[in-house]
């Protein structure tokens, strides 16, 4: 199996990484902040509602006013939190999701023109760090993304803060579990961690995808990733009418935007990694970066579509349905994926 | 529909109707059954089919249900009862208040104040008319009573002012005499009803 085709582009330099980093911090926030728009006005539209429409034509710029409010707001440390653990906290959440991104190939390479100064010439990769373990690498970002909420919960001497961070915990320390037993069996035919060699492993057209040869894997990873992106029907770390706001309950201004910023980061993560994983990738003839951009359109659509239409569990619902459900499906799944693949 | 189902009070043996919520499962295997049911069901698909319905009829078949209030307004029943106004005569234009002052004495929150005399022509006129409106609770009385239909409810239900005086006087509720032919007659409570012509009985002559 071909495992690259880096041999055949351009030197990565250390300045195309760079430009490539400030690239994806640039438009993924903006795409972040984006997303909170599409999905007010995709909630309102199943509510039969119009949404934000005051702010610009049909409420486009909603998206401004929002950061301006965010970022001219009052930062506000309560008395007795830990006040160094708590302003570092969402930074950990929006940190993370980023460092999660720098693995993930977000758009297509191009070489900046050279009529440019400075710059002109510089090969931009697709993926900031081409990693070998990309995927790896990925989850256990998004793994480490715990330590946000977590510490943000403990450090702010609120009880509801607490209860939110005590959830966080469970819901990912469980769903960790899934997410990385269902991507195993993918992982076993691909026989690699890069999602370059996932891309080219599904590059026959769609029946090559791999969500038919592991329709019960790319269930299990929609469930467990909406689990770690704390999304409807999972999102019991801030559900309003049981702990308030969980635990941003003591956050404002810039503080809670982070955190913000770092959700909408991981759905797009997730998507993406749902889109490559499982439906192909960005290789299809000539309209690969349409096709993937309409695949994470998709999945980034799901999940708003399922928080219009699904109630949330509960939290031992959620425990119940991961360990005693889930991980043994998962584990199941794996072992005839190894029969099937011995055989 | 008779009294009867107000007038029972033992509310065990009323007619209840008991929602079907299928059976508890009582053993281990039953309780697998039920959550493999449960998960090839179906059910969570139906849910999300639900939503999008909704959407694509608000989008496309127009059953979108925002009204842009300030800009847009729902219209609103004819006996609807916001602030008053007080009519005019049709074919005079001078006002229909007689000042016979039965809605100064029926108004239960005691708002209505009125001053009358005697004009140049021994014809009551009405010299002072005031509605306090910060104690008015648009209960319709002056208007039913109203034996001229001079003082109804009008549409304007946009109350909120700088002052209470602000339309409280009764230069300010009557309908200026330029647009008398705009002036639309009341249909709520004092009104003549639609069918008024059939109810009038020839005077009896037995007397």
């Amino acid at each position: 199996m071909e495992t690259t085709l880096v041999e055949n582009l351009p030197q990565v330099t250390w300045v195309g990484s760079l430009i490539k980093a400030v690239l994806i911090l640039a438009v993924i926030s903006a795409i972040a902040g984006f997303g909170t728009f599409i999905e007010r006005k995709v909630l309102a539209f199943m509510q039969r509602r119009l949404g934000p429409m005051h702010v610009g034509p049909y409420g486009l710029l909603q998206l401004i006013a929002d950061g301006i409010k965010l970022f001219t707001k009052e930062d506000i440390v309560p008395q007795n939190a830990n006040k160094l653990i708590f302003m570092v906290a969402p930074a950990i959440t929006a940190a993370t999701a980023f460092v999660a991104l720098s693995a993930v190939p977000v758009f297509p390479d191009f070489t900046i023109p050279e009529f440019i100064p400075l710059l002109g010439g510089i090969f931009v990769p697709s993926i900031a760090s081409d990693l070998n373990i990309g995927i790896l690498f990925v989850l256990g970002m998004m793994a480490a993304g715990l330590y946000g909420p977590l510490l943000a919960g403990m450090s702010q001497a609120n009880k509801w803060g607490i209860i939110g961070a005590a959830r966080t915990a469970i819901q990912f320390l469980s769903y960790e579990v899934v997410t990385g037993l269902s991507i195993l069996a993918p992982i076993m035919l691909v026989g690699s961690l890069s999602f370059v060699d996932f891309n080219n492993a599904q590059s026959g057209g769609i029946g090559s995808w791999l969500i038919w040869q592991q329709p019960v894997a790319f269930v299990l990873f929609l469930i467990a990733g909406f689990a770690e992106t704390n999304r409807t029907p999972f999102d019991l770390l801030e559900h309003e009418a049981e702990v308030v706001s969980g635990y941003a309950t003591e956050y404002s201004g810039m503080r809670w935007g982070m955190f913000f910023i770092g959700e909408y980061a991981n759905m797009i993560t997730i998507s993406i990694i749902a889109a490559i994983v499982f439906l192909g990738g960005y290789s299809e003839g000539g309209l690969g970066w349409l096709t993937i951009i309409l695949k994470v359109g998709f999945f980034f659509f799901l999940m708003l579509w399922v928080r219009a239409a699904w109630p949330h569990v509960r939290p031992d619902q959620l425990m119940w349905l991961c360990w005693k459900v889930l991980m043994p499906i998962a584990v199941i799944n794996v072992v005839i994926t190894g029969i099937v693949m011995m055989v | 529909m008779g009294l009867e189902q107000f007038k029972n009070r033992n509310v065990g043996t009323q007619n209840y109707k008991m929602l079907d919520l299928g059976e508890t499962p009582k053993s281990g295997w039953c309780q697998f059954k039920q959550v493999v049911k449960r998960t090839f069901k179906g059910e969570l698909i139906v849910g999300l089919w639900v939503t999008f319905r909704e959407m694509i009829n608000a989008l496309f078949r127009g059953q979108m249900h925002t009204v842009k209030y300030p800009f847009e307004k729902l219209p609103i029943s004819p006996r609807y009862r916001a602030i008053h106004d007080m009519l005019r005569l049709l074919e005079s234009g001078h006002y229909r208040c007689i000042g016979c002052g039965l809605c100064e004495k029926i108004c239960i929150s005691n708002c209505i104040t009125m001053d009358t005399r005697y004009d140049e022509n021994q014809r009551k006129e009405v010299s002072e008319y005031t509605i306090n409106f910060g104690r008015c609770i648009f209960c319709g009385y002056c208007a039913e009573v109203c034996p001229e239909l001079a003082i109804v409810h009008g549409p304007r239900y946009e109350n909120a002012s700088e002052q209470r005086a602000s339309f409280s006087l009764f230069e300010d509720m009557l309908t200026p005499i330029d647009k008398l032919n705009l002036q639309q007659e009341y249909d709520g409570f004092g009104a003549v009803s639609p069918n008024a012509d059939d109810n009038i009985k020839p005077t009896p002559l037995a007397y």
